[in-house]
């Protein structure tokens, strides 16, 4: 247990690390822009406004949320301060509105679409793989093509073509957004089934491309297992194959969980872009709107709320390897 | 090396990569001569659906869909290509001279290395991007290869540590040879395939980030590229009005081109790594 203590101490330690770089890009690359951002958003919303007092005084909140008029490295204990009393400052372009309540709303839409997406794909593609593996010859010459152009197609590419195919042509399912428009979230069971409907074609898009790159990596790793001794010695005892099957996929599954952190942290890019398509109301929808709209402090805190959520997702399969996997127990007595 | 080259067309795989790939070349090259019409033309109506002289139709600009899906095709490799030579190097350099030097240097390039590969790349592309005004292909190319290089400068390193101690190193480094001449004489060769490869995959994840950022509107401006073509498809509706021909031939284009070029890196990885040849 002692070597264990030292291993999460010093991937605690990375994480933290890592964490502080990822802050400190989110602060400075934003802030790299030439010309000043206060004054274009301010020109903005006081168009129209003849009081010059007011024009000044929104002028000067701005500058004060974003803390424009300190040296930049003040600027940045500030920032950093702010994140730890939970406050990311206020949106530019949704004024008066907290960033971090945007990213509340947000969030769960983004974490009910994808999570359940990407482990539904998981689950799909590690059966599929292990079958092309095992099944072989015209199966397999057949289906890795296909897994290996589906995982081709970038998943808002897909996402497009499925709206154009069920929402416009077959009229199956509704095109966008979260829930139909005319409805104000409450629990109530049209608008439960409303979300259903909604959720269906985002769903199925970035399940479908996941399904592909997952299949890939365990038809590989089940290729490896089947020409393994135990396998061999398995088939000579005369075990039944479905038996065999199981065995090779328990092997081969482990280093495919580090696929699913993998999905975790690519997917939430990918998939971003596939809320944009159907207009659904998560964090991808709130990224691009916020990118559109030059809204600095959303943008940020966009980008460090999914860093952060990467970050989480890498740091628990960590933990679940230092656990679970033998070899990474042997690696810790070292 | 050179029996290599008959081994690698040996893989069928590889051969179907390498045919979709040459034929998507030679369209890139020879269409243009053909059809000398400027892709940024709007010379029809809002998406006027294919016909005779149409054959993917317009899109919302009134742009021949064709023309603008050639030279899309074309910039958005040429983005792939640069950023994945600019990945593969700094991956390359970061790899070899950690791998190889050990101690402190490794220390210190093997952190950074992965602090970057945790961070996802997509959200430091998308902060370069807004921060940078205004952007050619060139500097969406350059930004894709900055962000992308972590993966290849594991691999290499990973690599370059199995080779330093191999018997031809060491006579090297007996010899007097310079760390560079080593490095480039000694390791550098035995693990070119393993480069090639890499490169690849660098240049397939470079067009699917270009159409990425591209569809966040942070791509490049004036041009044409596959993932500009369908951020206007999206922002000007075309999936809501049934104008296919505006999404469904950039979509294929990218599948297309980065499934020959994974085909290709199958191929190469059965004839290198024997253990998984089916």
């Amino acid at each position: 247990m002692k070597s264990y203590r030292k291993y999460m101490t010093s991937k605690i330690a990375w994480y933290v690390l890592t964490f502080v770089v990822a802050v400190f890009l989110n602060f400075l690359l934003p802030r790299l822009i030439p010309g000043n951002p206060v004054s274009t958003i301010v020109s903005k919303i006081t168009s129209g406004m003849a009081d010059t007092n007011s024009i000044k005084r929104v002028y000067e909140t701005f500058e004060k949320e974003f803390g424009l008029n300190k040296p930049i490295w003040d600027q940045f204990m500030i920032y950093v301060s702010n994140l730890f009393h939970g406050n990311m400052g206020t949106s530019f372009g949704q004024y008066p509105r907290k960033v971090t309540d945007i990213l509340a709303s947000s969030i769960v839409w983004t974490i009910g679409l994808q999570l359940p997406a990407i482990i539904v794909s998981w689950i799909l593609g590690n059966v599929l793989g292990v079958l092309a593996a095992y099944i072989k010859k015209g199966f397999d010459r057949i289906l890795f093509p296909v897994f290996l152009f589906i995982s081709c197609i970038p998943s808002f590419g897909f996402a497009i073509v499925m709206v154009w195919l069920f929402a416009v042509a077959l009229k199956i399912a509704p095109a966008s957004g979260g829930y139909a428009f005319d409805m104000i979230p409450s629990p109530t069971f049209s608008f439960f089934l409303s979300v259903l409907q909604h959720y269906q074609l985002p769903f199925w898009s970035i399940v479908l491309v996941g399904i592909g790159g997952q299949s890939l990596g365990m038809r590989e790793m089940s290729i490896y297992e089947l020409n393994a001794d135990y396998v061999k010695y398995c088939r000579l005892l005369g075990l039944r194959d479905s038996k065999i099957v199981k065995y090779v996929f328990k092997n081969a599954v482990l280093p495919q969980i580090t696929g699913l952190a993998l999905s975790l942290g690519t997917m939430v890019g990918g998939a971003l872009i596939t809320e944009i398509v159907f207009s659904y109301p998560g964090l991808g929808s709130v990224l691009f709107n916020a990118i559109a709209a030059q809204d600095f402090p959303l943008i940020s805190g966009c980008t460090l709320l999914i860093t952060t959520g990467v970050l989480v997702a890498n740091f628990l399969i960590d933990i679940a390897y230092g656990l679970i996997d033998p070899r990474i127990k042997v690696a810790q007595r070292e | 090396m050179k029996g290599n080259f008959k081994m690698i067309f040996k893989s069928g795989k590889f051969d179907v990569g390498v045919a979709i790939f040459a034929l998507l070349i030679l369209c890139i090259v020879i269409f243009p001569l053909l059809n000398k019409e400027d892709p940024l033309k709007m010379n029809y109506t809002m998406f006027q659906p294919p016909g005779a002289n149409l054959p993917l139709g317009a899109d919302n600009f009134g742009r021949n869909e064709l023309v603008e899906l050639i030279a899309g095709g074309k910039t958005s490799l040429i983005i792939g290509i640069l950023a994945g030579a600019i990945a593969t190097c700094i991956g390359l350099i970061i790899g070899l001279s950690g791998g190889y030097l050990g101690g402190l240097a490794d220390n210190i390039l093997s952190s950074v290395t992965n602090i970057f590969i945790v961070i996802p790349s997509f959200i430091i592309l998308v902060l370069i991007s807004v921060s940078i005004s205004s952007r050619s292909f060139l500097t969406t190319a350059l930004v894709i290869g900055f962000t992308s290089w972590p993966w290849t400068a594991r691999a290499v390193r990973a690599q370059t540590i199995s080779l330093r101690n191999r018997d031809h190193v060491n006579l090297a480094k007996v010899s007097g040879y310079s760390i560079p001449k080593i490095i480039l004489m000694e390791i550098l060769p035995y693990i070119a395939s393993y480069v090639g490869m890499a490169f690849i995959l660098q240049v397939a994840s470079g067009i699917l980030s270009e159409a990425t950022i591209s569809m966040l509107g942070l791509g490049p401006q004036n041009t044409v590229t596959l993932g500009l073509m369908l951020n206007w498809a999206t922002m000007y509706e075309a999936h809501m009005s049934g104008a296919w021909w505006a999404f469904v031939p950039p979509v294929l284009m990218i599948a297309l081109i980065t499934f020959s070029l994974n085909l290709m890196n199958t191929g190469l990885d059965q004839v290198f790594n024997p253990q998984i040849r089916s």
